[in-house]
């Protein structure tokens, strides 16, 4: 099933990996694996989570050793211990949390670790260097800022910069878009071809097959550990075509959503404010509605309280002030418990630690929301056989893969985990429900699922809250999508039934770097820059 | 009274803090939090003694009590370092064990005579400056001129060099250090045994040169938990902890030198005649240090006075990010 494409034999390969086998425990992770990388392209290596590819590339980045295989850079057999010794090489890996020191300047983290200079750190005239190296990539960066004070994009350039300063020809980027948002994508990928331009290599670890085909020069995909597709032109490929490379069978990208028909007002949140952990505030006078019947969608970049929305809303979390209305009745005041018991569903963020018990059975977590009532409850005690009864009802209808019901659900697969939330919390049939995050870490077949459930929900009249980060999924599930910026509302958009237009995404990714909706429409899209 | 008196003994006592405060910054911007400054202190000051009435010669007493309290730092870097364990619990025993090591190994000590001091003496020119001529340059401790000089060199070293930039990187991000090549876990041992080898030199400065002598656990009298306060209020900074340690020392002699005369500023002075007032005042400083301890103990508070990001936190290897 793999698909080579003969290369011509000019340019000499920047990197070349061949039969490539690493084990983990109970895991082939990559199994005879060959890769191939281009002298200044862009190549994107497609895979679902856990099909190997942060694997290969962490043998590639030092951090790992290969069982067996070779790898060579520019022609030459190379092995590495350790990631000092990889980057010697030339070879530069960018993870998905930044390896920055917040409280040092970017020169300072530049520097980190490297010989020259030996003692004395002079910062004035590594700032110059510095600035030197990032103005040649257009790289702006203010070299004596500190790294706290710079945007998630901005600290993405310093990794990059660390990178180049110590002469990397090699880049390998780990998800490097999963927390940007779309203006900042945009200018991340102008980065990397102006570096591809400069004869840069460079190696775009992604899930999501939409940048993968606006990005990459050429593309190659792991599925199970085993390369399905080596170094295709990325020009030449549909995205149906690499879905099916990367799970293995037909992907079906338009979901069936049909008209929205919604009713009346279930939940409203009328200017409510909230403190995060810390105690700093994190809602400052946020309000919305979701009616029956319709998918109301919240969008934002990470950590501009999102997670503290969910908390409030669920009763996890004291609201300081305003309130919260779920069918007339204020939530403000009350614990989870009146939430349940009130028709509420939550799909939390965090699935080991607050949508499950790792530890218990799948059994236990299906019953987590029904153990009051009968059949499950008899006269104060557990009917056991009921809730088995049940959890085997529910694994067949949700198609949980496991053997049995009594398996701690810690032992469960990311996809698998997530139907068993869903299972408990739908199976009550919820008047409102609140997703966080509900396909974070899911591959293309268990996202598809997921979302096919949600739709499920809105047609059964239910009210569903899906709070997100990834654009593309609530614009295809949305009736109406609600910007959240640094806890305030910049709008509300509705989204038609069509598919979404470019001017849209801009003017929700304005929204999300904290431009309010009348603001756009007064100045015009675009004028932004 | 005298101010200059007080200020020239509150130099000469702070540096006892000085050096405790700076030895445990290092091991804290690595990363560790070492409890266990009061029991290294005592282990310090006991051998410094012993060690001099055994031999003669004061210098072998302070290189024996730096090498001791830096050997007992090393049970807590196995301990938190390499076995992943509590910081706090550790320290807190090593406190203990130090103390109980130095109360039996210094058993009869304190009657075994006087020993030869570290020299003092005054700096020509410099101790000619009025006002703070004397207070700092006559008839100092040779201790205390190190003093001056290793605070400077301290925070020199700590912001401005290669090694210093290691040093704070491990403390803040160990995961990005390690990820560019440097041994989190041979810095963190590193400073750790810096930081043992700076208190047991504040505790052979106790016992050689500012309270000559063994007087078992009240020979440190609880300096070392005001060291690992004075780091909080320090900032984590050597020339902080260096005012602080100095207004510490001075104000342990006010305190002593305020209950003596009758009249104080025209009045009678109540610290004479009422004897409890001075109880009071000699539990000052250990209340600040628990003020200290339970504002610094809270996450958000450490966050806004710059403590080092991963203080407290074991590195293991695999948890990347997060």
């Amino acid at each position: 099933m793999t698909q080579t494409i003969p290369i011509s034999s000019e340019p000499p390969l920047a990197v070349e990996m061949r039969g490539i086998v690493k084990k983990f425990p109970g895991v082939l992770a990559n199994d005879h694996v060959d890769f191939e990388l281009r002298s200044g392209e862009i190549h994107a290596l497609l895979g679902e989570n856990g099909a190997g590819k942060s694997t290969l590339m962490n043998v590639l980045a030092g951090l790992y050793r290969q069982e067996a295989g070779v790898i060579k850079v520019k022609g030459k057999p190379v092995e590495f211990h350790s990631p000092r010794d990889a980057i010697k090489a030339g070879i530069g890996m960018i993870h998905q949390h930044f390896m920055l020191v917040p409280s040092q300047t970017v020169t300072e983290n530049v520097l980190l670790g490297l010989d020259n200079p030996r003692f004395f750190m002079r910062l004035p005239q590594y700032d110059a260097k510095v600035t030197e190296v990032g103005e040649r990539f257009g790289l702006k960066v203010d070299p004596r800022a500190k790294i706290w004070q710079l945007s998630v994009g901005e600290q993405q350039r310093v990794e990059l910069l660390k990178m180049l300063y110590r002469g990397a020809d090699v880049l390998i980027m780990d998800e490097p878009t999963a927390v940007l948002a779309p203006q900042e994508i945009e200018g991340l990928f102008e980065i990397l071809r102006s570096m591809a331009a400069q004869g840069k290599s460079i190696i775009f670890i992604s899930h999501k097959l939409q940048e993968v085909t606006a990005i990459a020069d050429r593309v190659s995909v792991l599925r199970r550990g085993v390369a399905t597709a080596l170094g295709v032109p990325a020009k030449g490929v549909t995205r149906q075509e690499l879905a099916r490379l990367m799970v293995g069978r037909d992907v079906v990208f338009s979901l069936d959503k049909k008209p929205g028909n919604p009713g009346d007002v279930v939940l409203e949140v009328k200017d409510v404010y909230a403190d995060n952990d810390k105690g700093l505030p994190a809602l400052r006078g946020f309000s919305l509605n979701v009616r029956a019947g319709e998918i109301v969608g919240v969008a934002g970049v990470a950590g501009n309280g999102q997670s503290e929305l969910a908390q409030v809303i669920t009763c996890l979390r004291k609201c300081r002030k305003g309130q919260i209305l779920l069918n007339g009745k204020d939530l403000s005041a009350q614990n989870a418990l009146f939430g349940i018991q009130h028709g509420m569903a939550y799909i939390p963020e965090d699935r080991n630690r607050v949508g499950s018990a790792p530890n218990l059975s799948v059994t236990d977590n299906v019953i987590m929301k029904k153990y009051r009532q009968p059949p499950i409850s008899r006269a104060g005690l557990l009917d056991m056989n009921a809730a088995t009864k049940l959890a085997n009802e529910l694994k067949e209808a949700y198609e949980i893969i496991v053997p049995h019901v009594s398996t701690p659900v810690r032992l469960l697969s990311g996809g698998n985990l997530q139907r068993v939330i869903l299972a408990r919390e739908i199976s009550g049939l919820p008047s409102f429900m609140v997703a966080v995050q509900p396909t974070r870490g899911l591959d293309v077949g268990a996202i598809e699922g997921v979302h096919r459930l949600l739709l499920a929900q809105r047609e059964a009249g239910a009210a569903v809250l899906l709070i997100s980060e990834e654009l593309e999924e609530l614009l295809s599930l949305s009736d109406r999508v609600y910007v959240i910026y640094e806890g305030k509302s910049m709008g509300e958009v509705k989204i038609g039934s069509a598919e979404p237009d470019e001017s849209l995404i801009e003017t929700i990714g304005l929204m999300m770097t904290g431009s309010p909706l009348e603001k756009i429409h007064k100045e015009g899209v675009g004028a932004h820059g | 009274m005298d101010l200059i008196i007080i200020l020239q003994a509150g130099v000469a006592t702070g540096t006892v803090l000085l050096f405790a405060t700076i030895g445990e910054i290092f091991a804290e911007r690595s990363g560790v939090l070492n409890l266990g400054v009061e029991g290294m202190m005592l282990i310090g000051a006991m051998t410094a003694f012993s060690v001099t009435i055994k031999t003669g010669n004061p210098w072998l007493g302070v290189f024996m009590a730096m090498l001791a309290a830096g050997l007992l730092s090393q049970a807590h870097a196995f301990i938190t370092i390499t076995l992943h364990a509590d910081q706090v619990v550790s320290g807190l025993a090593l406190t203990f064990l130090g103390a109980g090591i130095s109360l039996v190994l210094g058993e009869g000590l304190s009657k075994a005579g006087t020993v030869s001091l570290l020299p003092n003496f005054s700096i020509p020119l410099l101790s000619q400056i009025p006002f703070i001529g004397p207070i700092l340059f006559t008839k100092q401790s040779i201790l205390v001129y190190f003093g001056y000089l290793l605070t400077p060199l301290a925070w020199y070293y700590i912001n401005h060099t290669r090694p210093g930039l290691n040093l704070r990187s491990v403390g803040e991000y160990p995961a990005a250090a390690d990820s560019l090549g440097i041994n989190v876990f041979r810095l963190r041992y590193f400073y750790v045994f810096l930081g043992g080898l700076l208190v047991g030199l504040a505790g052979a400065t106790i016992s050689l040169a500012v309270s000559p002598g063994w007087f078992s656990e009240l020979t440190t009298a609880g300096q070392g938990w005001i060291a690992v306060g004075l780091v909080i209020f320090a900032q984590w900074d050597p020339l902080r902890a260096m005012l602080g340690s100095y207004a510490f020392g001075a104000l342990r002699r006010l305190i002593l030198d305020i209950q003596g005369p009758t009249v104080l500023f025209g009045f009678d002075n109540p610290f004479y005649y009422n004897p409890y007032w001075g109880f009071f005042l000699q539990m000052l400083p250990y209340a600040f240090t628990v003020i200290v301890l339970v504002i610094g103990s809270r996450e958000a508070m450490r966050k806004r006075l710059g403590a080092p990001a991963a203080l407290g936190e074991p590195y293991i290897r695999g948890e990347r990010g997060k």
